[in-house]
C-alpha cells in the first residue's frame, strides 16, 4: 500500500468565509481603519486648533453636518465598541493576575478596565470643560 | 429507548484509487444517548468495514476521535447525536493532510510539539537524592490549565493562521511551551526563546481565537500566546534597558 496524502486547498483570499468566527475576527480587525480615521481627524483638528480660531470653528462646523454625525454615531458606537468590548474582554486572558494560590477572576479584571475607561473619559471631559 | 434515523455524510479518501476526496451517506438508526462516534462505530460494524478513522478511549482522554462535525473541530466522543440535526456531514481535521478517510497526518505537528522542547530544563546540578524540586499549589496553578490538553488537534483545526502559514508553530505546541516557561522548576526559557520568538512561533497569531473556543479540554492556547507575547515585549525591554533577563 502506498501512501498518497491528500491536501485540501485553502484560499489566500476568502478563508474568512469558512466560518462564523473568521468572519467576526476580520470585522473586528477592520475596525482598525476607523481607529486610523480617528487618529487622522484627532491631527486635522489639532492642527486647525493651532492655526487659527477661524480654522478650528470651520474644522467643528464640518464635522456638524447630518452625514458627518450619522457617520460618527455608526463609527462609534457600533464599529468602535465592536473593537473597545471584545478587547476588553479578552484583557484577562492576556494579562492574567494570580494573588497567592488564587487567580482573580476574569470579570473582576474586565469591569476595571470599565472602571478605569469611565474614570478617565471623565476625566477628558472635565478637562474639555464638559463637565 | 427509541432510534433516530440520522444521515451521516462521511468524506471518504481511498489513496490508492481516489484522486480527491468524496462523500458518502450512511443512515444510521442512533440511540439517545450516542455520541458521533457511537454513529461512526456504527457504520464500520453493520455497514462498511472500510472506513477508517481513529479512536481509542471514548471519554475525552487519548484525544485520537477529533473529526470536523458540520464544520466544527470536536472530539467526536464528546459530541452528542441528539444535540445535532438530522444531516451530520464527517470530515476529517481540517488543515491536515487526509492519510485516508478520517484520518489525518499528523506528522508535522508532532514535530513542532518536539520542537518546543516540552519537558523540564535544567541549568544546574540536579537536587541531592534526598531533595526534590519544591512546588507550590501557588506556582502550579499558574500553568495547570495548560496540562490539560491532550493533543487532539482541534485546535490546529480551527485555526486560520495555520491554515494559511504551516510553519506557524501553531496553538497547542505554543501552549505546551508556555507551560514549561511557566513551570518554576524549569530553567529553558532563554532555550525555547529562538523559536517561539521567531516570526512563525508567538508573533504569527492574530488572536483570532477559535483555537479555544473549539478546545475539548478549556486549555484556552489563545490565552497563553497573548501571555507569550507580552512576556516576549518585556524581556525585549528588559534587555535594551540592560535589565538582567530571566533566571533562564
Amino acid at each position: 500500500m502506498s501512501r498518497n496524502p491528500y491536501v485540501r486547498p485553502v484560499s489566500t483570499t476568502t478563508w474568512y468565509m469558512r466560518h462564523g468566527r473568521y468572519k467576526v475576527y476580520v470585522l473586528r480587525e477592520l475596525t482598525s481603519f476607523l481607529v486610523m480615521f480617528y487618529s487622522f481627524l484627532t491631527l486635522v483638528g489639532l492642527s486647525a486648533l493651532a492655526a487659527s480660531a477661524e480654522r478650528w470653528d470651520a474644522f467643528l462646523a464640518s464635522q456638524q453636518g447630518t452625514g458627518m454625525m450619522v457617520f460618527h454615531a455608526v463609527a462609534l458606537f457600533y464599529f468602535l465598541f465592536f473593537q473597545t468590548f471584545p478587547w476588553f474582554k479578552l484583557a484577562p486572558k492576556a494579562m492574567p493576575v494570580q494573588v497567592g494560590e488564587k487567580k482573580v477572576p476574569d470579570n473582576t479584571i474586565i469591569i476595571g478596565h470599565y472602571v478605569a475607561w469611565a474614570v478617565l473619559s471623565l476625566f477628558i471631559f472635565w478637562l474639555a470643560g464638559v463637565l | 429507548m427509541g432510534t433516530r434515523n440520522i444521515e451521516l455524510e462521511v468524506m471518504r479518501y481511498d489513496p490508492e484509487k481516489d484522486k480527491e476526496p468524496w462523500f458518502q451517506t450512511y443512515t444510521v438508526p442512533c440511540l439517545e444517548d450516542w455520541v458521533i462516534l457511537d454513529a461512526i462505530n456504527y457504520v464500520k460494524d453493520n455497514l462498511d468495514t472500510t472506513l477508517a478513522y481513529r479512536w481509542s478511549c471514548h471519554m475525552m482522554v487519548c484525544g485520537s476521535c477529533g473529526m470536523m462535525v458540520n464544520g466544527e473541530p470536536v472530539l467526536t466522543c464528546k459530541t452528542f447525536v441528539r444535540e445535532l440535526p438530522d444531516k451530520v456531514r464527517i470530515e476529517p481535521l481540517e488543515n491536515f493532510p487526509i492519510e485516508r478517510d478520517l484520518v489525518v497526518v499528523l506528522d508535522d505537528v508532532m514535530q513542532k510539539l518536539h520542537q518546543v522542547q516540552p519537558y523540564i530544563i535544567r541549568k544546574d546540578d540536579p537536587p541531592a537524592e534526598d531533595q526534590e524540586y519544591i512546588q507550590t499549589r501557588g506556582s502550579l496553578a499558574k500553568f495547570k490549565q495548560l496540562t490539560m490538553c491532550i493533543n487532539c488537534m482541534c485546535c490546529y483545526a480551527a485555526c486560520p493562521q495555520y491554515a494559511l502559514n504551516k510553519d506557524f508553530i501553531g496553538p497547542a505546541a505554543l501552549a505546551l511551551a508556555h507551560r514549561y516557561n511557566r513551570d518554576n522548576r524549569d530553567q529553558g526559557k532563554s532555550d525555547r526563546l529562538d523559536i517561539l520568538a521567531d516570526h512563525d512561533g508567538v508573533w504569527d497569531c492574530s488572536f483570532v481565537g477559535a483555537c479555544s473556543e473549539v478546545c475539548p479540554k478549556h486549555v484556552d492556547p489563545a490565552a497563553a500566546i497573548q501571555q507569550m507575547k507580552v512576556d516576549g515585549a518585556v524581556e525585549f525591554w528588559k534587555q535594551k534597558m540592560g535589565i538582567p533577563g530571566d533566571k533562564s
